[in-house]
């Protein structure tokens, strides 16, 4: 049986508050704060970016993994905002860990499902008998434009997964992919922010898209809504996992634990991966776990994970993910902000 | 000149219509019509459409309507007066019926706004302002509404909770209408604590970016008796025009050119206010539909706002107005919107109006203007 070895999570300490940015552009935070369900989100200090937030989170999960980073066979990144545009952002991490030479790397891009997407292509490489290991990370540094409604969610996380075959934390019970060609979010070549498609990111997009993986994965597994424990949906804002959570009949509880866009913000390719951290910290042995992206362009990945016994034993090794996101906050003004995330444009 | 029919209309569900693209949406809307017609072939056609070329990068519109419904080589034409372009298709439908130049036409309108972002389609339909003196100083159309609610409520004490009772009155009646964008209720309060757009216009005083197309069938009434259809006679038109430019007109709370349609259309129906058993008006914001029903002669001037607060305006009042839930909650595909204002009329004075139907209705009104009141068409029906 393949699975997950090891996992880990990364979140920068600097957050901003909605009401902090609304101040700025005179808009409305409480209807934000009501309406998106979000609070605040994580921002990224001038020093961290897609790679160093790769590398914080890849040692949290060979900590848990426990095993020797030289017989990790693959290393992938999933993130849009990849530091360089030629140049890969894998080969950084694996020297870091320690992997190189004898590793296969590449770079993943596919809105915020880049990350899943690595997940898959890892998991795959395992079952096929390519590789003992594979590390497989999400990880964004958010674009959002000034003033847009983007800016009160693009945040910053990552979260690694060490697949394997043996001493497994969650077995991979099933994979399904669900996939069209849907325009509703994108940013070409040279553009600094990404554009979207308004009210088009929602039904014919982001729903249409998880509720056909979701299906599809339940399907194919002969699964309910009910044989789950747990479930991560994408999470652009707050509302939107736990509508289609309704719409496909699961329940608000089934959700909560890996539902952190309120305090976090949207960390795109970093986004269910990081629920799906934050929800392995609090499972025990035998829980059913469904987990679906979603990345603009349009596609959704779905993997259903069975947490096993070892949990107990792998927990504590690194920093939980709500732990992350509850201790050790730095509040930044919209100024300092604007400044670490680039947006003032500076003398040559 | 004859006396011209409606003898069939259409309409399909309003909304963001991502799916299909404005050809399609014409065609499925205009087959209903001549289905609800039983005809199946036209003399011509005139097709309201504000802007195309804005929202969807296409001209040249009215061929390629005429090609796709199967109707080559009928002469057809796209005419526009901004968000009022419905009202003149029918206008000009109308005319060339009731002068035998041609028996059977079709008169529809259709807007595809949802392809652009919400900013090109605020400045598409900025183009329906006065461009040189208000669109480049900055003004958008729920700017200009704003400073029309604002004088309003200076000069005749109109309320703020008058205002959203529009708003509540016609997403009631919205929400009895399948095709509607919107069809569900709002409170005054949720008018009043919704999200604000240019005070003190919030955005549940604001109507919506829809994709929509409707489309009626016009013939003279000796034809239609002929072909045993329910009579929907056409009695009064009327079309006038003001400054486009609100800084232009001696009183912004005013709409001079609604006023002077509506005598035109008065005089050659000879009826008057109290004739008309409902109407349909161009409530594009709250504070439209409060001018126009004094405009039109329903209410005294300045007494818009009481009226509905005291639900005069509403089914079952004196003079129900915007039984389809108007532009607010139907939606607001600016060309389409004067088209499907008959649609409703067609619909209310047949009796097939369901839940919103107005009792014994006889004789209905629909009122469609452009921009912020410089062009105005008003048609009377009644039911032979």
């Amino acid at each position: 049986m393949e699975g997950i070895v090891g996992y880990g999570a990364y979140i920068p300490r600097n957050r901003i508050k909605v009401e902090e940015i609304a101040k700025v552009w005179g808009a409305d935070a409480p209807s934000y704060k009501r309406g998106l369900m979000l609070e605040e989100k994580s921002v990224p200090s001038p020093d961290q970016d897609t790679i160093t937030m790769s590398v914080e989170a890849s040692k949290h999960a060979l900590k848990r993994a426990g095993i020797d980073p030289a017989e990790i066979g693959a290393v992938y990144i999933g993130s849009e905002s990849h530091p360089y545009a030629v140049k890969p952002s894998g080969t950084v991490l694996a020297e870091a860990i320690g992997a190189v030479p004898d590793v296969h790397t590449a770079d993943f891009e596919f809105a915020c499902k880049a990350g899943t997407e690595g997940m898959y292509v890892a998991l795959g490489l395992v079952k096929a008998g390519e590789i003992k290991y594979g590390l497989a990370v999400g990880a964004d540094t958010s674009q959002g434009a000034p003033g847009d409604a983007l800016e009160y969610s693009a945040a910053a996380g990552a979260a690694a997964f060490i697949f394997g075959r043996e001493n497994l934390v969650a077995k991979a019970l099933d994979t399904y992919s669900y996939m069209t060609d849907t325009p509703d979010f994108w940013r070409r070549e040279y553009q600094y922010y990404p554009q979207h498609g308004g009210r088009f990111t929602g039904d014919p997009a982001y729903f249409k898209h998880i509720i056909g993986a979701a299906e599809g994965i339940m399907n194919k597994a002969g699964a309910k809504p009910s044989d789950f424990d747990y479930v991560i949906f994408h999470q652009p804002n707050g509302k939107f996992p736990f509508r289609v959570g309704q719409m496909l009949g699961f329940q608000k509880e089934q959700i909560e634990p890996g539902w952190l866009v309120n305090k976090l913000g949207n960390t795109y390719s970093g986004s269910s991966p990081l629920g799906l951290t934050a929800t392995f910290d609090i499972s025990k042995s035998g829980d059913r776990i469904l987990i679906v992206s979603y990345g603009s362009g349009a596609g959704s990945d779905a993997f259903i994970f069975e947490v096993t016994e070892r949990i107990d034993e792998v927990r504590d090794l690194a920093p939980k993910t709500r732990d992350i996101l509850d201790n050790n906050k730095k509040y930044l003004e919209y100024g300092v902000y604007a400044k670490f995330r680039q947006k003032i444009k500076m003398a040559d | 000149m004859r006396d011209v029919a409606v003898i069939g209309v259409g309409i399909t569900k309003w909304g963001e219509l991502w799916e299909k693209s404005l050809r399609t949406i014409f065609v499925e809307t205009a087959l209903l019509a001549l289905d609800d017609a039983g005809v199946d072939r036209l003399d011509s056609m005139y097709v309201g459409c504000m802007t195309s070329g804005l929202f969807v990068g296409q001209e040249h519109i009215a061929s390629m309507l005429a090609d796709y419904l199967g109707q080559n080589p009928i002469p057809a034409a796209r005419v526009e007066t901004a968000c009022s372009s419905g009202g003149l298709a029918l206008r000009l439908g109308y005319i060339e019926v009731a002068s035998g130049m041609n028996d059977v036409v079709l008169v529809g309108g259709i807007e595809k706004m949802t392809d652009v972002s919400g900013y090109e389609a605020t400045y598409a339909l900025g183009t329906a302002a006065d461009q040189e003196y208000e669109g480049y100083h900055g003004l958008t159309f729920p700017g200009l509404y704003a400073l029309m609610a604002r004088a309003h409520m200076d000069k005749y004490g109109t309320t703020r909770e008058q205002l959203a009772q529009v708003a509540v009155k016609n997403h009631q009646n919205g929400s009895k209408n399948p095709v509607a964008q919107f069809p569900f209720k709002v409170t005054v309060e949720q008018v009043v604590n919704s999200v604000m757009i240019a005070d003190p216009l919030r955005i549940l005083d604001c109507s919506p970016i829809t994709d929509g197309a409707a489309a009626a069938i016009l013939c003279p009434v000796e034809m239609a008796k002929k072909m045993n259809k329910p009579i929907i006679k056409i009695i009064g038109t009327g079309h006038a025009t003001d400054t486009i430019a609100l800084s232009s007109r001696k009183d912004i709370t005013w709409l001079e050119a609604t006023y002077q349609a509506a005598k035109q259309a008065y005089a050659m129906a000879d009826k008057k206010p109290e004739d008309i058993d409902l109407v349909e008006v161009h409530d594009c914001f709250t504070i439209a539909e409060i001018c126009v029903t004094e405009a039109l002669g329903f209410v005294e001037k300045g007494k818009g706002g009481k009226a509905v607060e005291e639900g005069v305006t509403a089914i079952g009042g004196k003079i129900p107005v915007n039984t389809s839930g108007g532009l607010k909650s139907k939606g607001h595909p600016v060309g389409a919107t004067g088209a499907a204002q008959i649609v409703e009329i067609v619909e209310q004075l047949r009796g097939q109006a369901g839940d919103r139907q107005v009792k014994n209705a006889r004789i209905g009104m629909a009122q469609n203007m452009g921009g912020s009141g410089g062009s105005t068409l008003v048609h009377i029906f009644e039911r032979e």
